[in-house]
Order: C-alpha cells, then structure tokens, then sequence
C-alpha cells in the first residue's frame, strides 16, 4: 500500500493575545496517505488556515508531532523547512498574497527564483506553461492590480504548481470562483492527483468536497469528521453537464 | 547563478520604486555632496589664507628703530637715525638663527618713463630682499651684491610699474626709469603678486640696491628698518631674542634701559590668522558633519521603512522558498546599489559644487580625497546597514508571522 506522507498527532497551536491565549487548534491527529486527495471543511474560525498553515510547514505547532515525508518537522532549521516549501509543497493562500505591481508570470516564477536546480530560461517556460494550464495565457503581463479576483487566484494557483511539488495545500482555492472556473480548477487538480501529486484542499463547498477522497472536518479546533468518500464525482464530467455558457447568458 | 538571480531581483525592486528609491538617494546625495562641498570651503580658505602668509614671508622678522613704549613721546619712524648698517653687520655676522638679512631703506617719489609717470615707492634693499619676502622674477634678474657696492642703478620693478609706465608690448627689462630724476636701467620684473591681506598693491614696487637708494634718492646713512628671515617658522621667536641680545650689545645699552630698537616676527598675525581658519575649518566640519548625520538619519528612515513596509513581501518569499540568507542578501544588494549609486551622485554633485562656488562665486576651495572618502563611507555604511538591519529581522520571523504583518 502507499506510505504515509503526513502524520500529526495531537497537534495544538496557541495564539498568546496579551492576556487571552486563543486556542486555534486544540489537539488534531489525523495522516494522509501519498496520492490522496483530502478536503478539510469546517466552519469559519475552526482553525482550517491555522493547520494548512502548520502543514505548509510556515507556521510551527505550540505541541503535537508533525511528520512530513517521514522526517519530523520539529528537528529541522529554517533553511531546511525553506528548501522543502521550496522543492515539495506548493502552497495557495486564502488571501492570494501576489507581489503587487509585478506581473503574472514574474509573480508565478518566484518559487524557482530560489532554486538553484532551474535555468532563467526554464523558469520562463515554465511560467507559462503554468498560467496557460490555469486558462491565463493570455494574461502573462498583467499585474495583480489589473486582474480579477478569480484571475489572482489562479495566479495563485500556478505558482503552487510550477515547483513540481509532491504535495499541494491549497485554501479554498476556489473560493472566488464562479462554478464553471472551479470545476475547471477541480478538474486540473484531480488530473494533478491522478499523476501522483497528494492534494490536501481547505473549502466551504460541499459539492467542491466531493471530488475528493476523503474530507476531515473541523470545529472549534478539532476534528469532528474523517470520512472517505465512497462516491468520487469527477469534475471533468461535472463540467460537461452544465448548461453551455452561451445557455447563461 | 542563484546571486544572479538575486541581484536582478534587486534591481527590479530598485526601479519597480522608483519614487522610494530616489528619495533615500536624495538624503544620500545631499549628505554626501553637502560635506565634500563644506570641507573643500573649508580647506580652501584655509589654504588661502596660508598662501598669503607664506606670500609675505612667515619667516620674517622686521627691526626697526624706536622703542616700543607705549604712551610715551614716539618720533616718528623716519626721524630716528639710531639703526645703522653697523647694525645690520652686526646681525648678519652674529645672528645663527637667520637665513637671511637685508637693511632696508624707501621713499616715494615718481617714475617717469618717457612722457608716462606713476607715484610709487622705492624699496632699496641687498639681494636676500627677494627671498626673505618670498617673491620671485617674472622676467629678467635680480641685481647683485657686486650692484650694491658699486651702488648701481639698476632696478627691479613690480608689475603696476610696468602697467603704468612702459606701453603695452614693449619688454621692460633693459629699458631705462627715472625715479625721481634719477635713471637707473630696468634690469628685472617682479612677479604679479596681486594685493596683500590688507589691501596693498604689492606690485607698486621698485626695488634698487640700498646703497643706491640711500646715496641717491634719500641722502641719508642710516636705515630704516633691518629685515630679516629665520630659518624656520618656528625658530622665528627665538631669532627675536638673539637679534634684540645682538642690538642690545652693538647699542650698547645698560641693563636697566629699554630698548632703543624694535623687533617683530609674523608670529602674532600667523598665529591670530591661522586660529581663525582654524576656527572656520571647524565650524564648517561642524556643520557638514550635522549635514552628514541628517543625511544618515533620512537614510535609515526611509530604508527602514522600506524594509519594514515589505514585511508581507519577505513572507511570501520565505513561503516560496526563500531563506533567511536569500532574503538578506537580496536587501543587501538591494541597499548596496541605491547607497553606491547614491554616493557617487553625490561625489559628482558636491564637485560640481565646488566648481561653480569656485567660478561663481570665486571662493577658493580645495576638495580633499578624505572628505570624499568618510563622505561616502559614512552614508554607503548607514544605508547598507539600515537596509541590511530590519531585513535581518523580518527574515528571522517565520514566513506566516511576516505575512500577517500589517
Ligand atoms: N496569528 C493569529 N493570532 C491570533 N489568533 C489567530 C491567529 N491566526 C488565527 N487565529 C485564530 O485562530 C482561529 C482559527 O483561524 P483560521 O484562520 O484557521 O480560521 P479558518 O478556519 O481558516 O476560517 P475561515 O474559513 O474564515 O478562513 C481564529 O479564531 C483566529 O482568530
Ligand atoms: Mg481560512
């Protein structure tokens, strides 16, 4: 069977607020098995971004184990959580954070702008390929500034892939998506996880959950919910059976 | 390769700010410029003012008849008969602490050559006279000590002479002047001196051997002053001592009378003159270091805040990938070019400066390697560090903290 990619264990995260200590996550353990394909749900403020954010290896655990890949999180030094954000995970953030004023694809080369592994040359090309994959092909030149939000959001989405990474963390990747660009978007990632790349997904969307595998739930900072999904919809027949776009107008 | 490509991120924060990034070079131009511009105002009034020190021989020391006495009966200069050439025979024999001596005797009168005349003075004096005042020959030579006993009229003159007498483009020298009647031939041109600190025309001069003066012009013996030069500048009190011990002998006066004579070196006006350029050249390092330390507190302001204001960009780069070094070295460059580039402006603008002050304003300056160097070090230093300094901190921080940073 396929290995376990991540473990946690009774993972807690404490915000010190002054006086008040805000317990984001309270004690979660759950794995994930490489190639999976697992949504986190949960209700606003259940800690869905704190834990993303932990897993992203950007935020450490107050308490708890962390096991990425088989090497425990807790041991490594900067530099070596810099170089795994860098060659494995590919990470899309709630709130985009693009470069402002920088173009799309100088927004998606950043990530191999500090890899020693890929020529200018190749990043290019690699930049591009990643915005055509995400339908902006047309808009390698346009600055954050000049883009929708949908548009930013699959900025951000191909500067998670352009890495090549293992795993992908995206939260709520799709969240400002009208149904058609987040089928599409589900569609690309359910071909990424068919090639092996495990997807953890945090959404507000049931329907978005079903495309997955599997979806934990949380609230209050627990898990409430870990269930495997016995029906896997796939997006790219959920895309055929909307009505055509011309039908919308 | 990866400094490469970090040094083109560099660049293109640089010009992707462009507003930000002039301004922190502004503080930087202006502190740089301002302290090069002040210290060569600085030192070169300084070294004017030495220039015209020098001009009038700091070595040198004057005798003159008369004592010294203060609230007494004083005859006038030229009435006193009491400084002989015995005297400066005396000195020039006796004294270990003189380069040189000359007696010393003037009147004025007229120059006439041809239909042209011009009131002037006449200096007669021996041919140490040149380089006791420190002057020099433009053209022709200086008369000898052979003129001087054979007591030959022979003259050398200043340029004002030359202006006022001789139509342009004829040559003086070998051409005759009266001076009160009398012919002596022109045998050399002084050098243009230009005036001296206290408005004279140093060039309103002729010089002929004292003999020739005193037999012939004056009809007197005795001189008017003695002047002399010691061999240094800072032997020049001590000269003072051993002539007035000299005089005192050759005067033979009693060890309770005062001096008949009087002694002076340059010594009171170097020293009040050079503690006021002194004085200048501090103030003006004073405020330049004021311009300079404005200049580095703008830096740091705004490369501060610069940094600070892209807390959320080092996140994101962290998240990316990014380590701590990266991040620094990237800020560092960042900071490098804008504190270079800015210096060097600076170095061009504070020259540029200096030149028009110079042309324009025809104040003399000197602009002095070290003034460019501390200035540009120390604005260079101030703007990599505080571009350097908040950096290191907000790549210390985990990549989320960074990014929530508002
Ligand atoms: N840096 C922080 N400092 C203090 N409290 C924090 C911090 N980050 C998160 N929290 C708190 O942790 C809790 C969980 O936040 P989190 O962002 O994970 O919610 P979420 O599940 O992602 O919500 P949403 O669906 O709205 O994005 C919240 O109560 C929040 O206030
Ligand atoms: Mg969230």
């Amino acid at each position: 069977m396929s290995r376990e990619i991540i473990t946690i264990v009774d993972l807690k995260r404490d915000f010190i607020m002054g006086p008040e200590t805000v317990h984001a996550l309270k004690g979660i353990s759950f794995t994930v098995k490489e190639g999976e394909f697992v949504t986190i749900m949960g209700s606003s403020g259940s800690g869905k971004s704190v834990l993303l954010h932990i897993l992203g290896c950007l935020d450490r655990p107050t308490s708890g184990i962390y096991e990425l890949d088989g090497l425990n999180v807790k041991d490594l030094c900067k530099d070596e959580l810099a170089t795994i954000r860098n060659e494995k995970i590919g990470f899309i953030f709630q709130s985009y954070n693009l470069l402002a004023r920088t173009s799309a694809i100088e927004n998606v080369e950043l990530p191999l702008l500090y890899s020693n592994k890929v020529s200018s040359a190749e990043q290019r090309e690699r930049a591009i390929e990643a915005l055509e994959r995400v339908g902006l092909g047309n808009r390698l030149h346009h600055t954050p500034g000049q883009l929708s939000g949908g548009q930013q959001q699959r900025i951000a989405i191909a500067r998670s892939l352009i890495n090549n990474p293992v795993i992908i963390l995206a939260d709520e990747a799709t969240g400002n998506l009208d149904t058609r660009n987040s089928y599409e978007i589900m569609a690309l990632f359910q071909k990424l996880n068919k090639q092996g790349i495990t997807i953890i997904f945090v959404t507000h969307e049931p329907d978005i959950a079903s495309f997955s595998s599997r979806t934990i739930v949380l609230r209050d900072g627990l898990v409430i919910q870990n269930d495997k999904n016995s029906n896997i919809l796939s997006a790219e027949d959920e895309l055929a059976k909307l009505p055509k776009q011309d039908a919308m107008l | 390769m990866k400094l490469l490509k970090l040094f083109k991120i560099a660049f293109k924060a640089v010009i992707l700010n462009k507003l930000r990034t002039l301004l922190t070079m502004l503080g930087i131009i202006i502190g740089v410029a301002s302290v090069i511009a002040m210290l060569a105002i600085g030192e070169g009034s300084k070294e004017s003012i030495r220039a015209s020190i020098t001009s009038m021989g700091s070595n040198m020391i004057s005798i003159q008849p008369g004592a010294d006495v203060r609230g007494g009966v004083r005859r006038s200069r030229t009435e006193m008969q009491s400084l002989t050439l015995k005297d400066y025979e005396a000195i020039k024999e006796k004294a270990s602490l003189l380069s040189y001596v000359t007696p010393s005797v003037d009147g004025g009168g007229q120059v006439i050559n041809g239909s042209n005349n011009w009131p002037s003075t006449i200096y007669g004096v021996n041919p140490d006279y040149l380089s006791i005042r420190v002057w020099d020959l433009q053209s022709g030579s200086m008369f000898t000590d052979a003129d001087v006993k054979s007591a030959g009229k022979v003259a050398v003159i200043g340029k004002t002479i030359v202006d006022n007498v001789f139509l342009e483009g004829i040559d003086p020298v070998g051409q005759m002047i009266r001076f009160n009647n009398i012919p002596f031939k022109v045998i050399g041109v002084l050098e243009e001196k230009g005036e001296n600190t206290s408005g004279l025309d140093q060039d309103d001069v002729v010089i002929a051997p004292y003999t020739t003066v005193q037999k012939r012009i004056l009809a007197i013996d005795y001189l008017r002053e003695i002047i002399a030069s010691a061999v240094s500048e800072d032997e020049a009190q001590n000269a003072v001592t051993e002539v007035s011990g000299i005089l005192r002998v050759q005067h033979k006066l009693a060890e309770n009378e005062d001096d008949d004579f009087h002694v002076r070196s340059m010594d009171e006006l170097i020293s009040t003159s050079s503690s006021t350029s002194e004085m200048l050249t501090i103030l003006l390092v004073a405020v330049a270091s004021i311009s300079l330390l404005i200049g580095g507190i703008g830096i740091m302001n705004i490369m501060y805040v610069s940094v600070k204001e892209r807390t959320k960009e080092i996140g994101l780069r962290m998240a990316v990938g990014g380590k701590g070094s990266d991040i620094l070295m990237q800020f560092l460059i960042e900071a490098i070019l804008i504190s270079i580039t800015g210096g060097l402006l600076g170095v061009i603008l504070g020259l540029g400066s200096t030149v028009f002050i110079e042309k324009f304003l025809h104040w003399p300056t000197s602009v002095s390697l070290y003034s460019i160097v501390i200035s540009f070090a120390v604005c260079a230093v101030t703007g990599i560090f505080f571009g350097w300094y908040p950096a290191r901190k907000a790549s210390a921080l985990d990549p989320i903290t960074a990014l929530r940073y508002e």
